[in-house]
């Protein structure tokens, strides 16, 4: 059992946490939520010994504990697991399991590979995971890369698993065998902390949640006598309203049209079209080929065939440049390393793809940028000290809000958008919907690529959905329903 | 500190590292502050940091140009055959500068559209810029230039007293910080360093980008060319030889990091002052060329510790 008590930690004289209180019982699976900035992280980077405290007390099985470095919190079997997996992708599945914990004979390190190998396959097995131990780690999925993680933190003997948005990048068949595995341990008396922006996974697998919010210990509560509404109200402090907010939107004519689209290898005859005004869901399996369909569509991959249509033209796009030029916009499934250049403040990356807007014969205008910028920063509510603030120290929900600025500020009549609220907390979503609300109202054509199905059923005006690169049905508002979609999405035959 | 405070210090540090430099320098040996001894430094300087301005560029973008020494030659062997045959200098130059142009761009073009790591691509092509430099000029120096004033100037003259490659350097300095701090195509260049993916997305050609860095390593490789031709009345095939890691060197020195992406020219010219004032210091000093060599690597092997140490 672990206690933390009073927990306080500032940075530079800014405090991210006061006070705060957390405690994990012996195999029961404890959520830790809150809003980006919230000091979820910052929490278990003290108990994983990463950071040091400032106050407060941490006891493990009623032992007061002082971590100053990870190996420290490790010889009590506490392990995070973090969203960025530990993998080295060169390395062998039983190399990366005992990395630093090799196995040799005798002291100079020769390696007893065979043992290695087969302890590693016997671990994998009993967590569900049958891969050859001498696979390239790389070459397994991520949702297998990180059971490896979990072999990893089991073979250290972990008692105590802390994992960071572990289903980010997983698709629904890898999460299911994800929770089996952790509710398996679970039985074991192994406790995991659970951090996650998905509400349904948190109802579905934890016992307990505790909510912060800006640095402070909100409650906590016992998941089945709770609900969505009351842990979004501890979260952001207020009544949230309706998770999607209402749209009333003119559908027009068909703005965006895609015939037979085809790249060999990744998706094929793909055709379907936006109206002016429409928001257009695309939902499907990790992998089934959407984020490869709007690359194409923006000209960042090139179509071996078919055809793209504005406004029933039919359009050469060969680059993002000229996808630009059709006043089409992208953004990007994953804002690190797609959608910002880090070190770029926000006024520099908001500038990015308005280069020509705010200069004047090549030379970049200031005022014009910062004008630019400071127009968004305000109708996107960025919240921000200044707009020469690095995009790296944004939270995430700011961080995308700077990559629609950006492309807000291309005046798109096409918008593709992948993922938008992926990793965002839940009042930056709805300020993500809202802002997406407003973009349809105007006319705007979007197509919205998202993998979290009651936020394509709440967005969207008709849904595209595709399995392993083909098109395998289209719903439109009144019949939509996770059944139906997912249906389509693993492959249903109904074909449109 | 507020955060931009504190990256102006660290930004003043190579600045702050010259001026303890020409401190001690100065102390040792009384003489380096002479008006004559400060415009040699300065000249010998001119020649290394327009290499470095150059590579300042291409190491922004997350490159590498090891070719710049060898352009150079080849570009300094064509200028003096041209002039020694009796061409009109202006035009032998306009020549010169057009050919690393070319041979920049040359370097560009396999990098981005044959894919291959801009440290091979520019391995080779140094190769076989030297190689072209030797077969061009049968190994021999190429002497004999005339006096062609305008030429002659351009390495040896003084304007308003100030050793003319002083007023060279300046004046590309100032033109080059413009260029990167003040126009879309600078934006551009740190974007392509910073994260190449983004930025294609964004809709900027990183190819373009690319090759115009390589083409203007290329052009002020050339340039420098000129000034040290101009300076020696001749052309040794051999010249520029290591000059690659010099540039290198002085941009590091000025806080560039060699990811791309991060860096500013200004610290290039500091850390190409660095560089000189320690050569000609410990010549005054009268240290031996052998130990000149381990300390200069000491020096340049502190400062990026001491800059490690800063950004952590």
């Amino acid at each position: 059992m672990i206690e933390m008590t009073g927990i306080s930690k500032a940075f530079n004289g800014n405090v991210v946490l006061k006070d705060v209180r957390f405690n994990l019982k012996e195999g029961e699976i404890h959520a830790l939520m809150g809003e980006n900035g919230a000091g979820k992280s910052t929490l278990m980077k003290i108990l994983s010994g990463i950071y040091t405290k400032d106050a407060g007390e941490i006891k493990v099985d009623g032992q007061p504990v002082n971590f100053k470095s990870p190996k420290d919190a490790e010889k009590y079997g506490i392990v995070v697991i973090h969203q960025e997996l530990n993998i080295l992708p060169d390395l062998t599945v039983a190399e990366n399991l005992f990395l630093g914990k090799e196995k040799t004979y005798g002291p100079f390190g020769i390696l007893k590979n065979r043992e290695m190998d087969r302890e590693a396959e016997e671990l994998l097995s009993k967590l569900g995971l049958h891969v050859n131990p001498k696979t390239r780690a790389g070459d397994l999925s991520v949702g297998k890369q990180q059971i490896i993680e979990i072999a990893k933190a089991i073979a250290s003997d972990a008692k105590y698993i802390v994992m960071d948005e572990p289903t980010a990048a997983l698709t629904d068949r890898e999460i299911k065998t994800l929770f089996e595995t952790i509710n398996e341990l679970k039985a074991k008396g192994i406790s995991f902390v659970y951090i996650s922006h998905r509400m349904e996974e948190i109802f579905s697998i934890c016992d307990r949640i505790t909510i912060l919010r800006d640095g402070q210990y909100v409650g906590e509560r016992n998941i089945p006598e709770t609900n969505f509404d009351e842990i979004v109200a501890m979260m952001v402090g207020r009544e949230l309203g309706e998770r999607f907010p209402e749209r009333q939107c003119d559908i027009g004519d068909i703005k965006l049209e895609v015939r037979n689209l085809t790249v060999k290898g990744l998706f094929e005859n793909i055709s379907f079209n936006v109206r002016k005004g429409e928001v257009v869901g695309v939902a499907g399996l990790m992998g089934a080929g959407r984020t490869e369909v709007a690359e194409t569509i923006f000209g960042y991959r090139k179509a071996h065939s078919g055809d793209i249509l504005i406004d029933g033209n039919k359009v050469s796009i060969k680059s993002p440049i000229d996808a630009m030029k059709h006043k089409i916009g992208y953004v990007t499934e994953d804002r690190k390393t797609k959608g910002l250049v880090l070190n770029f403040s926000i006024q520099e990356n908001v500038a990015l793809a308005n280069l020509k807007k705010v200069s004047t014969s090549g030379v970049v205008k200031k005022e014009k940028e910062l004008s630019l910028v400071n127009q968004y920063i305000e109708q996107l509510k960025i919240r921000t000290s200044s707009p020469k603030q690095s995009a790296k120290s944004l939270s995430g929900g700011n961080q995308q809000k700077v990559v629609l600025a950006k492309w807000l500020g291309t005046e798109p009549e096409v918008l593709i958008l992948d993922e938008p609220t992926r990793g965002v907390d839940i009042g930056a979503k709805k300020e993500i919907y809202q802002i997406i609300n407003d973009l349809a109202q105007a006319g705007v054509a979007i197509l919205m690529i998202s993998s979290e199905l009651p936020e394509i059923i709440g967005m969207a005006d008709r849904v595209l959905v595709m399995h392993e690169g083909k098109l395998t049905g289209e719903v439109s508002k009144e019949e939509m329903t996770q059944e139906r979609i997912m249906h389509f999405a693993t492959g249903g035959e109904q074909v449109v | 500190m507020s955060k931009s405070s504190k990256e102006i210090i660290s930004k003043l540090g190579p600045l702050i590292g010259l001026i303890l430099l020409i401190i001690v320098v100065s102390i040792l040996n009384p003489s380096f502050l002479t008006i004559s001894n400060i415009f040699n430094v300065l000249r010998q300087v001119s020649i290394s940091a327009i290499i470095a301005f150059g590579m300042t560029f291409v190491i922004l973008t997350g490159g590498i140009d090891l070719s710049v020494g060898s352009t150079l030659a080849l570009t300094g062997a064509v200028a003096a055959s041209l002039l020694a045959g009796g061409f009109d200098p202006i035009l032998s130059m306009g020549i010169a500068l057009i050919l690393g142009l070319i041979l920049g761009a040359i370097n560009g073009v396999i990098i981005t559209k044959g894919k291959v790591a801009p440290f091979i691509a520019t391995l080779a092509t140094m190769t076989v810029y030297r190689g072209l430099t030797l077969v061009y000029t049968n190994g021999k120096p190429i002497s004999g230039l005339g006096d062609h004033a305008s030429f002659q100037l351009f390495g040896k003259g003084y304007f308003l007293g100030i050793p003319i490659p002083v007023i060279t350097t300046l004046i590309t300095f100032g033109i080059l910080y413009f260029i990167l701090h003040k126009t879309t195509f600078g934006r551009r260049v740190y974007a392509v360093g910073g994260n190449e993916e983004a930025a294609k997305l964004s809709g900027i050609n990183a190819d373009r980008v690319k090759i115009a860095v390589y083409a203007i390593s290329g052009f002020l490789a050339a340039l420098s060319a000129l000034i040290l031709t101009s300076r020696l009345n001749s052309a040794q095939p051999t010249a520029g030889q290591s000059y690659e890691l010099d540039a290198i060197a002085a941009v590091v020195l000025g806080g560039t990091s060699l990811n791309g992406g991060k860096g500013w020219i200004f610290g290039t010219l500091i850390g190409a002052l660095i560089i000189g004032v320690l050569n000609n210091g410990m010549n005054l000093i009268g240290v031996s060329s052998f130990w000149q060599q381990v300390v200069k690597g000491i020096v340049i092997l502190l400062a990026v510790l001491l800059d490690r140490k800063k950004s952590e």
